[in-house]
């Protein structure tokens, strides 16, 4: 048998190969999508749960503020740890029964706020966002979008167990709107 | 012989074809980068398998495989330093190559496609030192990478679901390293292996893009280009060679490549990206809140979109030179942003912050020594070791809850000088024989290294200490000097184990003076109980569990009772965990690990 023409990858019967084995090549990256995009699913493990930080008399009421571990369960994907460090929080008394909480975590890129005592304001030192005691944008010209994240406190525990429990969650970065993750 | 392998493989034909390439004007030094960058790559996937037969991606594994590479293992720094450097190398070699196609118009048609196909293999460059620097998961990477991972949610729609796949779910875990891992060392190389394949073949197919005006007639790519090029990579590693070794050769600082302390979430780090990605870093400080999008996507994007665009640019009559001003003008705003990103890093607080993270760095890898020079580090990674560290968490704890009446020398515990005065007692040495004989002493104890701040600048100890003890005779100071080193004794410090031992006589009769000579038992118990007795208990005085006892509740009646003056109840008020209550107390005691010492037992 000998080809009188050429085949052509234009006809329809090399289109139909063409399409075909570009089906064929999806055959793996279809099968891995699943896991790919599995973490789309996740949701924070640690939203909205109610976490004891410490008790009231822990936080002098010279209204500054401290900086506290947030120790609690952890799932670490196939790990489930009791009591270990996730984060930190500050806290600082703003009254007798009354007390602010705000995520260490830059609004701006995440990165860890310090407090600074000589100034009585927080700065990022990554991008130098400043913020004020409130946790307000202090310096306009800071990157963040938005104020330190305050966290809820549960006042009814303040009230009456003089414990402090917040509820420890994360908030997407770089929005100007509080959204958590 | 060589004719058959050429009959069955065509090898000789290939090796010709490759070899045999026409020069322009004959071999140049400025040809070389495409080269290099070709050999680097092979260095850098080398010596990755290596790494990749010891490394384990998870965060209990990740930092501590890196630490046994690193430290234990046959020149396992040395393997690391090079694929570091390399890394480092390959960053300048691609600016280098960048330029010289730029300078010398080789993004031109016909090799527009080769010009793109160079932007991606940088961009994937990029990628990879990107994903590199998490994989250690220390400090530093784990910090920079979050600042990254951060910025994705920028992107305009589709931000936090790019985010959430890049870091396998909404937060940083073992599937942020395997998800990296598996970019760093298989996605993103067989892109760039797809990448040069492509921009070999294109760049053969249309040849150099010569220097004008040829200097020689032309010449082969072997053995002259071959040579200058097989030179210029030698360069590179003697570069990288140095700078892998130069700690070694002059005998100061780690070895290789740098390893921080193990990531951790509830420890501040001034996150900072590499070099290379300074101007970046610094971009972002120029925009505030709502214009941020510019500093991370819109101006990068933009520079990215401008030089993809140079081949049509270059058409121009003007355009070439329009390029060339393109070009400089970047590298110029690079060098200005990286300087003063460098610039504004040089002040004392990042100084001291840098210095304190390179200690904890330190102290954790003496700790993940095997024993008996370490600890070992337990299944639960090295952070846990750190964790339980006296050393390095007793001052962060003291600095944070106890500097706000007490000092530790003067300072908070980690060396800053509050600016207000003690309002309570300086604890270095604390029940140590120096510290004792100091609080006893007229000249002390009403200074506000003692009570000098505090409700007790008048009470019974600093008038017992001012009246009876300022006009003891030689033999109750003997007495008494005795009676403190039995009572320093009850603390059991570490650094007085040996004098403790050698004193044993000295100590046994300071036990009775202090019962029944110098007045003492007046106002403590001593190994005795009696109700009346209001003063802090001194059986076991200073010892582990006396301190922890005395900072987990002072307002206990073996402590202050009701006479305490504002010192909080710690574990009885849940102010601090158990743990934390250990950590300081036995950071005061000079109580921690010390490699081989006896403090270990």
């Amino acid at each position: 048998m000998t080809r009188n023409n050429s085949p052509s990858i234009s006809d329809r019967r090399g289109f139909f190969a063409a399409g075909l084995a570009a089906l064929t090549g999806l055959f793996p990256l279809l099968a891995g999508l699943g896991v790919l995009l599995d973490p789309l699913r996740r949701k924070s493990n640690e939203a909205g749960r109610l976490v004891r930080i410490a008790s009231l008399s822990a936080l002098p009421d010279d209204g500054v503020p401290r900086r506290f571990d947030v120790i609690t369960d952890q799932v670490n994907a196939w790990n489930h740890r009791a009591n270990v460090p996730i984060g930190a929080v500050y806290l600082r008394r703003t009254g007798e029964f009354s007390v602010e909480a705000f995520s260490v975590n830059c609004p701006h890129a995440g990165c860890f706020v310090e407090y600074r005592r000589t100034k009585h304001n927080y700065l990022c030192p990554c991008h130098n966002s400043e913020f004020g005691i409130d946790g307000s944008i202090q310096d306009p010209s800071s990157p963040s979008p938005r104020g330190l994240d305050a966290l809820e406190v549960d006042a009814e525990k303040l009230r009456q167990e003089q414990e402090i429990w917040i509820r420890y969650q994360k908030f997407q970065a770089g929005k100007p709107e509080k959204l958590a993750i | 012989m060589l004719k058959w392998i050429e009959e069955r493989t065509g090898l000789g034909t290939l090796l010709r074809g490759a070899l045999f390439e026409n020069i322009p004007g004959g071999a140049r030094w400025r040809y070389v980068w495409g080269s290099t960058l070709t050999f680097t790559f092979f260095v850098q996937i080398i010596t990755g398998i290596f790494l990749w037969m010891a490394y384990n991606p998870s965060t209990q594994t990740a930092w501590e495989s890196v630490y046994y590479i690193q430290n234990e293992m046959t020149l396992g720094w040395l393997l690391r330093a090079v694929h570091h450097y390399t890394a480092n190398a390959m960053i300048v070699l691609l600016a280098l190559h960048l330029m010289q196609v730029v300078i010398d118009g080789a993004y031109r048609a016909p090799r527009e496609v080769n010009f793109w196909f160079g932007i991606g293999l940088l961009m994937l460059v990029l990628a990879l030192s990107l994903t590199g620097y998490l994989l250690p998961w220390d400090q530093k990477g784990y910090w920079a990478t979050k600042v990254t991972t951060s910025l994705m949610n920028q992107i305009p729609g589709v931000g936090k679901e790019v985010e959430q796949l890049a870091i396998g779910g909404s937060e940083y875990g073992h599937h942020t390293l395997s998800r990296f891992f598996a970019l760093h060392a298989g996605v993103l190389p067989g892109a760039m292996i797809a990448l040069i394949v492509g921009h070999v073949y294109l760049f053969r197919r249309h040849g150099i893009t010569a220097k004008k005006p040829l200097r020689k007639p032309d010449g082969w790519f072997w053995p002259d280009q071959f040579l200058k090029d097989t030179v210029a990579c030698l360069a590179v590693i003697a570069v990288v060679l140095y700078l892998s070794l130069d700690t070694w050769i002059w005998g100061q600082g780690e070895l290789g490549a740098p390893l921080g302390a193990p990531a951790d979430p509830t420890q501040p780090f001034d996150a900072r990206p590499e070099w290379y990605f300074l101007f970046l870093f610094q971009l972002l400080k120029y925009f505030p809140g709502e214009l941020e999008i510019y500093g991370t996507l819109v101006i990068p994007g933009a520079v990215v979109l401008l030089i993809g665009l140079m081949p049509f640019i270059g058409r121009w009559q003007l355009g070439h030179r329009f390029n060339l001003a393109v070009l400089f003008a970047l590298l110029l705003g690079v060098g200005a942003l990286t300087s003063l990103a460098i610039y504004e890093d040089s002040n004392p607080q990042y100084a001291k912050n840098l210095q304190q993270a390179r200690e904890t760095a330190a102290r954790v890898k003496v700790l993940a020594q095997a024993p008996p020079e370490g600890q070992g580090i337990p299944a639960q990674g090295a952070l846990e070791l750190l964790r339980n560290d006296s050393l390095t968490q007793g001052p962060k704890i003291f600095a944070e809850h106890c500097a706000s009446c007490h000092r530790y020398d003067g300072h908070d515990g980690l060396g800053n000088k509050p600016e207000e005065a003690p309002s309570a007692a300086d604890l270095a040495g604390f029940a140590s024989r120096d510290w004792l004989s100091r609080l006893v002493s007229v000249e002390h104890i009403a200074t506000d290294k003692f009570f000098g701040n505090t409700e007790f600048k008048e009470g019974k100890m600093v008038s017992f200490v001012q009246r009876k003890v300022a006009n003891f005779d030689e033999a109750e100071k003997d007495q008494l000097s005795k009676a403190l080193i039995a009572l320093s004794a009850e603390a059991q410090l570490p650094a007085q184990r040996t004098m403790d031992r050698n004193d044993a006589g000295t100590i046994e009769a300071g036990k009775n003076h202090l019962l029944d000579d110098v007045g003492c038992a007046d106002c403590h118990q001593f190994h005795f109980e009696d109700e009346d007795l209001t003063a802090p208990d001194l059986t076991g005085y200073g010892s582990k569990s006396w301190l922890v006892d005395m900072i987990g509740d002072p307002e206990h009646r073996r402590f202050y009772g009701d006479k305490n003056d504002r010192m909080p109840s710690f574990l009885r008020d849940g102010i601090l965990t158990d743990r934390a209550v250990d950590l300081v107390a036995d950071w005061l005691r000079n109580d921690w690990f010390e490699p081989g010492g006896d403090l270990a037992q």
